[in-house]
């Protein structure tokens, strides 16, 4: 009995927004099955009392003066983007027909 | 004068003081090594000729000017191609990043500015650091200069083997699981983790936010303290940088004295599973510490066995986050933006076009390890590990100064071995990732060849948080004592490489 199946590998592929083809699905997928009971085992750890680590070191917020500092100009800002138009990136229409 | 590129940094610095070369000539010196060798070795994804020559030409101009220059300046250095630099093309290994030149530089190139340090090119790497070995480089694999047909480590094997192939004195690793240790045990070169937060991110494309840092990799113990010192300290750029003094690194490479340190040997971290010429090694670096005055007794890290699966939750949930930035829409590759489709169909066919299997399997897993239904059994219960993992080292520091381990269970292995096992890859960083979720300092020190396969082995020590001096402290009593035994750094045992005109 797989960890994870095929159609909830191709869930998390389309979830993750990476369009995978069938055959990176026949390869992906058994691999992933192999990792996740790999990464299984931190449930072995009596770990109820434990309380979590989301950082090694601790930190609280930090803050600083709410003042102007330099930052990119527009073109910098725009330098690498696959497509700009008026100062602006252009993207691909957000909404679908049927939406 | 006798090969440039042979010098360590600092006698190159004492060169340059002196006067008898300029940071003009040894730039060009290792450029024509670059050219000479790297087509064999495949270290560097981009070699900034051009910048590299100017930035020497300044550092010389300086000098000529009497203006007081810092101990590194004019020294060349290989980067890292994850971190940024103004103008240079920066890919992280990725091709959905090919051809980005960034708008800013990093604040790790800042420093290495400020300090004179010559930036010859970037050096290749896994896929957004994910990797132990160049292979998920989208742009091909890098060589190890000791055997071209084995793997030079990973993710930073690009560094390493710049620094092992004579093409440059310094580098700069990251550090998430292993990326600058690994590699540097597998190169014969010294490799350092500093304490997570000494080292800035700013600028640093992100695989673990929680994980990743920047640190430095050379031939000699001291080149490292010295380059650690001018990359580290304060940054109000990065919200987890450490406001408190750079640990006293350079003094600590020019003492290496162990007298009285007292040293454990994690007990987890050997035995089955380790190649019998790494063990061999790793036991005769500890007898010779002790013989040095250290007090070396066994110590028991009993979560440690649990870090690999641990980091393997954590990492990949923290990487599917940071990566859902390369959506197409700002910087990097876009495919399929025919008019036809909808934003949310180009993301999909750019990250799919743009990202390599390993990329893909851990935006997944990651994906799967935060969905709802698993994240208390998955992420929730890794970082409870990572509370214990911290407890265990916490408790080991109360009765030693430092921990050591081999920094590797096997020498590099041959080009092609694991590419198909993501498990025996990952395996190849179960000495190194505890240090990473405490986030403590480490490092990996050259202490010989196995006898097997005459490959190098490196030599893990792990110091508490801010004890990064520590590390070099160590690091400097191993290398004068081995020198000693060899007549020479075991860098100087590596193979010619053959040299293309």
């Amino acid at each position: 009995m797989p960890s994870i199946t095929r159609e909830e590998v191709a869930h998390l592929a389309r979830l993750a927004r990476i369009e995978l083809s069938d055959d990176e699905l026949d390869h992906l997928a058994p691999q992933l099955d192999q990792i996740i009971g790999l990464v299984a085992q931190v449930s072995d750890v009596a770990a109820e009392d434990i309380p979590p680590t989301s950082h090694a070191l601790p930190l609280s917020n930090v803050m600083r003066e709410d003042v102007n500092v330099p930052c990119l100009t527009p073109e910098q800002a725009l330098s690498g983007a696959p497509a700009a138009e008026e100062q602006r990136f252009r993207v691909p229409r957000i909404l679908s027909e049927e939406a | 004068m006798s090969d440039l590129t042979r010098k360590t940094a600092v006698e190159l610095a004492d060169l340059m003081s002196s006067g008898e070369t300029s940071s003009a000539e040894i730039t060009q010196a290792h450029l024509d090594r670059i050219a000479a060798t790297d087509t064999a070795v495949h270290a560097f994804l981009h070699v900034d000729t051009e910048g590299a020559l100017a930035q020497a030409a300044d550092v010389d101009s300086r000098r000529a000017a009497g203006e007081k220059l810092g101990p590194l300046a004019g020294v060349p250095l290989a980067l890292k191609d994850v971190l940024t630099q103004e103008g240079v093309p920066t890919t992280a290994g990725s091709k959905i990043l090919e051809g980005w030149k960034p708008p800013y530089d990093s604040t790790v190139v800042k420093r290495l500015r400020a300090a004179g340090i010559v930036i010859l090119g970037k050096t290749n790497m896994d896929e957004f650091a994910m990797g132990s070995s160049t292979e998920n480089s989208a742009y091909g694999t890098t060589h190890n200069p000791w055997d071209l047909n084995r793997i030079p480590g990973g993710s930073g094997g690009g560094s390493s083997a710049a620094v092992s192939a004579y093409q440059a004195p310094l580098a700069i690793g990251t550090d998430t699981g292993g990326s600058i240790r690994q590699p540097a045990a597998f190169t014969g070169t010294v490799g350092i983790k500093p304490t997570y937060g000494g080292t800035s991110r700013y600028g640093l494309i992100a695989l673990a936010s929680s994980l990743d840092t920047p640190g430095p990799c050379a031939r000699t113990t001291l080149d490292a303290a010295l380059l650690h010192e001018a990359i580290a300290g304060w940054d109000p750029m990065d919200s987890t940088s450490i406001n408190q003094d750079v640990p006293p690194v350079v003094a600590a490479a020019r003492n290496g004295d162990v007298t009285g340190m007292r040293i454990g040997v994690v007990k987890e971290l050997g035995g089955e599973g380790y190649q019998p010429g790494v063990g061999a090694r790793f036991h005769e670096a500890v007898e010779l510490l002790t013989k040095l005055g250290a007090e070396v007794v066994e110590v028991s890290c009993p979560h440690f066995q649990y870090a690999l699966p641990a980091y393997y939750l954590i990492l990949p949930s923290e990487a599917s986050s940071n990566l859902a930035k390369f959506d197409a829409m700002r910087f990097g590759l876009r495919v399929g933006d025919d008019g036809e489709n909808d934003a949310e169909k180009v993301m999909s066919l750019t990250r799919e076009a743009g990202f390599g299997d390993e990329v893909k399997r851990r935006i997944m897993l990651g994906t799967h390890a935060l969905s709802s239904g698993y994240y208390d059994a998955y992420y929730g219960q890794a970082q409870k590990v990572r509370t214990l993992i911290a407890r265990d080292f916490a408790r080991a520091y109360e009765q030693v100064d430092v921990l050591v381990s081999p920094a590797t269970p096997t020498t590099a292995f041959a080009i092609g071995d694991r590419v198909n096992d993501p498990i025996a890859m990952y395996k190849n960083d179960l000495c190194t990732i505890p240090s990473n979720l405490a986030g403590n300092a480490a490092a990996s020190f050259p202490v010989g060849l196995a006898d097997e396969d005459g490959m190098p082995v490196g030599f893990h020590v792990m110091a508490p948080v801010m004890r990064d001096d520590l590390l070099y402290q160590v690091g400097a009593a191993l290398e004068s004592a081995l020198a000693d035994q060899w007549g020479g750094v075991l860098m100087s045992k590596a193979p010619e490489l053959e040299v293309t005109r």
